[in-house]
């Protein structure tokens, strides 16, 4: 069977992100571009690091030089810091992935700045918007610690960067 | 080449703060403060490993032929090569020192990294829209703090404002200009000091004065570490941060 760039290119954006294991890094939005040199036999992936110190990073290296592999071409993949990586870049599939998995998914990005205002956040359990922050940090740079007044869980919402 | 010294300055920085910050988990007041410092310390060495790779390709292999590796910087060069900023190795002492050294060195570099993302290096400015993002959120932690224990109860308030004391005298060597920097700023790769001083002067202020405390009196600035002379406590730093790689070479786990 000949590997289109097409098939290439949705393999690699169905391989699922190693920390958030119901996303895709396509859901993401961290896949730049899949190219395929066939007089080379090489195909470039070039992605787009989340965090720039995020140890997820070169396990998705590997998992997609995995994949190009198992296709059957010479995997070269890049990275691309430029444009930066914002959680806008998140899919609407992805979204719903991240809130089925109980992770609030991320709202719109705002200018950089010192002052920050923060959107309610919506329970992913329950829908309620009381919530409030309780750690801006989480188990991963990607996310920060809230717990919901109606239902009384905690969850975890993907910061907006 | 003054290149590979600003750049080295830089990821020195982010290295040496990122492994004071590392010292400090377990030891936080809360649990979500060591996932924050944690998280910190994480962004920072991210920085850093981008700036020892960028370092490595503008200055090559070394005189064996090996190409330098970001554990060529972190592990292998001796205390008196390492250029960061006096503030970043300041020992822990209490919380409101940990609080009080990430803030003063967070409000400096947010300006730092949204000058950056104007550098005609190429490779630093893309570093910079990602590091100006970790920052700004950085700031965010580290300014809630010191309004919370400054504004807080008279024991908060008293090491709150020990600690910025203290400190203070570690800020000047941030936005020191030599021949190294004046040379990169003319040819558009470095941030203007002056600038980012300015705008650190407005967050400090601004914070300081939220949190009912003092901006402390001028006093003599320390300076050196820029230079490669540090303080005594920078000795069992990286005597800890490179043991292990020392005792095993090229060792991977």
């Amino acid at each position: 069977m000949v590997i289109t760039l097409d098939d290439l290119d949705q393999t690699v954006r169905d391989i699922d992100d190693p920390e958030l294991p119901h996303v895709t890094i396509g859901d993401l939005g961290i896949v730049r571009s899949v190219e395929i040199d066939h007089e080379r036999n090489v195909a470039t992936v070039v992605l787009t690091p989340t965090y720039t110190g995020c140890p997820a990073t070169e396990q998705i290296r590997d998992d997609v030089a995995a994949a190009v592999v198992e296709a059957g071409f010479e995997a070269d993949v890049r990275f691309a810091m430029s444009p930066a990586w914002t959680t806008d870049w998140i899919t609407e599939r992805g979204r719903e992935r991240l809130l089925a998995a109980g992770i609030a998914p991320p709202p719109p990005v705002g200018e950089p700045g010192v002052t920050f205002v923060d959107p309610p956040v919506a329970c992913p359990r329950c829908g309620s918007r009381r919530t409030r922050l309780v750690s801006q940090f989480g188990g991963t740079a990607c996310k920060a610690g809230y717990i919901c007044s109606a239902c009384s869980e905690p969850f975890e919402l993907f910061k907006a960067l | 080449m003054a290149l590979v010294t600003y750049v080295l300055r830089q990821g020195d920085r982010a290295l040496i703060l990122a492994q004071r910050l590392l010292e400090e988990i377990t030891h936080a007041p809360e649990i979500e403060e060591d996932m924050a410092l944690s998280n910190l310390a994480l962004d920072l060495l991210g920085q850093a490993r981008a700036l020892y790779t960028h370092a490595g390709e503008l200055q090559g292999p070394d005189s064996d032929g090996n190409a330098r590796t970001e554990d060529h910087y972190a592990y292998w060069r001796e205390q008196e090569e390492f250029l960061n900023p006096l503030l970043v190795e300041q020992p822990n002492e209490d919380f409101a020192h940990v609080i009080a050294r990430q803030f003063l060195h967070d409000a400096a570099a947010l300006p730092y990294w949204q000058a950056m993302t104007a550098s005609t290096d190429d490779t630093l400015a893309a570093l910079a829209g990602k590091a100006v993002k970790e920052t700004a959120y950085h700031l965010r932690h580290g300014r809630s703090w010191v309004v919370r224990l400054g504004d807080g109860t008279d024991e908060s308030h008293r090491r709150m404002q020990a600690a910025i004391d203290h400190l203070w005298r570690y800020t000047g060597e941030l936005f020191e200009q030599d021949d190294v920097e004046a040379e990169l700023v003319a040819s558009g790769v470095a941030a203007d000091p002056e600038a980012v001083r300015t705008e650190w002067q407005r967050i400090v202020d601004a914070a300081l004065d939220e949190a009912k405390l003092t901006v402390p009196d001028d006093v003599v600035m320390q300076t050196g570490g820029r230079h490669g002379r540090h303080t005594e406590q920078f000795s069992y730093l990286i005597g800890e941060m490179q043991v292990l790689a020392r005792a095993h070479p090229g060792a991977s786990w």
